[in-house]
């Protein structure tokens, strides 16, 4: 059966690409439709999932909220494509979604063999642990011999494997589908880890009835620069989304927020880089097809990074991640986004 | 009709549209022509649209490592190996549970459809629930359920739940028992044993010819059963009993050594199995309803013992009405082995059609891999029940 649904979307995807893929182009089509289809995870906390109403929310959710509002003028112009970890690229692929903003891994294969352009970063991550405290463990090098639960479709496989091997110690992978499922096994003692990006473990415990019990483990054995893609070969739409999620970094440093954007725009400032952003100092929104509006229409529909950063993941929410290296550069991170200019 | 026809215009063409016989032809030819363009064109339009996007299909990516563990491997294989062994483990882990579902499914069917007709009113109502109940249910609820049996209600291999004095332990990571080390004087025990078949083919025709000239018959049951597995075991001690054990061990965080059976694993195994046991049941029940009563009032008023009535009467002949569908099911048990994903079982679906996919994007390569392994498979199986129906049918003609 499972077969079959697979052979079904073989055969969708070959009938989806008989449209004559879009590969140039997808700015013109949004457009024309006027709606973003977003390719989004079929539901991790705090990242992406739909809310108690029903409603898309989550980090990357208002990344695509963002760029809905920078290209057709409203939040509310996406259409979420939920997708597993093994569909995503080819939902991208095949034209049924137009940028893809799911916790994905950027690596060089993906970025050049699966044929995707990468926008840039979204959320510097690295592979971690959490095990019960019960387990008395507090190290990653202590578990040698343990049961480890994975979710398949990731990165997390390859890291898992070197890294164990690297230590020279032995393990068992549970490898499972869907993250609520590697969470059962979990919580049920079918392993004695779980591991996943350290940004997903935090999320997996938030919805745990007791997340206090489980801790994560200190070693970080993988970089994991999180970021959104589209389709390689168009360089025009890959410009219009890159800039959508540099000028909510440069927002943030600027200090742009939701609350004033709307009077920064009212009149040209004293300083430029503002300026610049909001549209009153040259004409940036047209060199990539938009208006002059284009960021304060993505600024004041979900805030600067800095506040889809709190408002979804950070310190006050159930995840209660800390900025880390995803602060600004200037505050002691690395997030770093070339100026608007 | 066909007297107008050819009376009226005779042209070819004419002909092909409004001769019946030749009508029919043509209909079929262009209907095939239209499916085969159809196939052309999608194949054609899959291949043109990875072109365009640079994607070729190309097996070169096999291998290469696969970067990845698994955790039952029937073979040797690490995360060193090529895509290819992958796969391999996979295949193994598919036919593993494939053949274990078609044998315990056979044994529970067959005992379900005897019981479903057992004259005890308890009993044949109690099977019939049953096999309403289980048919009804989609088999992925099945596996779930098993699943989340074993993972959530056995303890922890630290409390795990010991039995047979220490031969067998039951945790929610799997089913513990001793492993069997073979010395080298065990080839004499295997010796004995083929011995031992190749004695019962030969005395089994020995006694038929033997029964067919004189009357007489050899209790040929009892001698075969002695010959495969008495002599072997009076080899084994004869030869001192070349065999120690290799008994789990619970070291740190699980048991180390010994043979186990992963949580994954018997859950699709039991759930498959069941499932597909329901369906038996109703096919065997049927192929025994078919033989009529008088058959066996028939044989009993020759003084036949009802044993060898139902042996010799009754079983060959429901056989023929039974195996065609359980070949159906044999296929079933098969193909919905592909759920295995669901619970983490690696199975072909899990390794080269999940995980090797994921890793290499090649999608079209490894869905192509795993669609020719399934139908090879399927192929197989209905090429052995083709043949085991032709033999059945032979023997009662």
């Amino acid at each position: 059966m499972k077969l079959f649904k697979t052979l079904a979307v073989s055969a969708a995807v070959a009938l989806a690409s008989t449209s004559g893929v879009a590969n140039a182009g997808t700015l013109q089509d949004v457009k024309a439709r006027g709606e973003l289809n977003c390719v989004v995870t079929t539901g991790v906390a705090g990242f992406g999932a739909p809310d108690d109403s029903g409603r898309w929310a989550g980090f990357d959710v208002d990344f695509c909220r963002a760029t809905a509002a920078a290209v057709l003028g409203s939040p509310e112009k996406v259409k979420f494509v939920p997708t597993t970890g093994k569909t995503r690229f080819t939902v991208l692929n095949s034209g049924e979604g137009d940028i893809l903003y799911r916790n994905t891994t950027i690596t060089m294969s993906r970025d050049v063999d699966l044929k995707l352009t990468f926008l840039g970063v979204n959320y510097y991550d690295g592979q971690g642990f959490m095990v019960p405290k019960a387990l008395g463990v507090t190290s990653a090098k202590q578990l040698d011999g343990a049961s480890v639960c994975i979710q398949t479709g990731t990165t997390t496989e390859l890291n898992l494997a070197d890294y164990f091997r690297a230590n020279n110690m032995k393990y068992e992978p549970v490898t499972i589908e869907t993250n609520e499922e590697g969470q059962t096994n979990y919580t049920a003692g079918r392993c004695d880890v779980y591991t996943t990006d350290a940004s997903g473990l935090a999320a997996t415990r938030s919805t745990f009835d007791h997340p206090n019990a489980h801790i994560l483990l200190p070693e970080i054995i993988s970089k994991e620069p999180l970021g959104p893609a589209v389709r390689q070969g168009d360089d025009e739409w890959a410009d219009v989304t890159r800039w959508v999620l540099n000028v909510l970094i440069a927002a943030e440093e600027a200090g742009i927020t939701q609350a004033n954007v709307k009077q920064h725009a009212s009149k040209a400032g004293s300083n430029p880089d503002i300026n610049r952003i909001v549209g009153t100092e040259g004409d940036f929104g047209s060199m990539i097809g938009l208006d002059k509006q284009w960021a304060v229409r993505a600024i004041s529909a979900v805030g600067n990074y800095g506040e889809i950063f709190e408002r979804n993941i950070g310190v006050n929410t159930s995840l209660g991640l800390a900025r880390g290296l995803n602060a600004q550069w200037t505050k002691g991170g690395i997030l770093y986004s070339p100026p608007v200019r | 009709m066909t007297a107008e026809t050819s009376s009226g215009n005779t042209s070819l063409l004419y002909r092909l549209f409004f001769d019946k016989e030749l009508r029919s032809v043509t209909i079929q030819v262009i209907t095939m022509a239209l499916i085969i363009a159809f196939f052309f064109f999608i194949v054609s339009n899959a291949i043109t649209n990875l072109e365009t996007i640079g994607k070729g299909y190309s097996f070169d990516f096999l291998w290469d490592a696969s970067n990845y563990d698994i955790n039952q491997t029937l073979i040797e294989y690490d995360s060193r190996s090529p895509h290819w062994k992958a796969a391999v483990v996979g295949i193994l882990n598919t036919l593993l549970v494939a053949v274990a579902g078609i044998i315990l499914s056979t044994i529970v069917g067959f005992l379900l459809g005897v019981l479903r007709l057992s004259s005890n009113w308890l009993i044949n109502r109690t099977v019939y629930v049953y096999i309403e109940y289980v048919r009804n249910v989609p088999v992925l609820l099945h596996i779930l359920l098993v699943h989340g049996i074993i993972v959530n209600n056995l303890p922890v291999p630290k409390n795990a739940m010991m039995a047979f004095d220490g031969t067998l332990f039951l945790t929610n990571r799997g089913f513990y028992t001793p492993k069997p080390l073979f010395e080298p004087a065990m080839w004499a025990v295997l010796i004995a044993f083929v011995i031992g078949i190749a004695f019962t083919i030969w005395f089994k025709g020995y006694a038929k010819k033997i029964q067919d000239a004189t009357g007489k018959i050899y209790p040929v049951l009892w001698i075969s059963l002695g010959a495969i597995l008495l002599f072997p075991i009076i080899v084994f001690f004869l030869a001192g009993m070349p065999l120690s054990w290799d008994y789990p061990l619970l070291q740190g965080f699980n048991f180390k050594g010994g043979l186990v059976l992963r949580p994954e694993f018997v859950a699709l195994w039991i759930a498959l199995s069941l499932y597909t046991a329901a369906f038996i049941a109703e096919i065997v029940r049927a192929g025994i309803q078919a033989i009529s009563h008088g058959q066996t009032e028939a044989a009993f008023a020759l003084g036949i013992k009802p044993s060898r009535t139902m042996q010799l009467i009754i079983i060959p002949q429901a056989l023929r009405v039974i195996i065609p569908p359980l070949s159906s099911q044999y296929l079933n048990i098969t193909k919905n082995s592909s759920l295995a994903i669901a619970i983490g079982y690696m199975d072909i679906v899990a390794t080269i059609g999940g995980i090797s996919l994921n890793q290499t994007g090649r999608e079209m390569e490894c869905m192509t891999i795993v669609l020719g392994i399934y139908l090879a498979f399927s192929l197989m199986i209905s090429a052995f029940m083709n043949w085991y129906n032709k033999r059945m049918k032979l023997v009662e003609r």
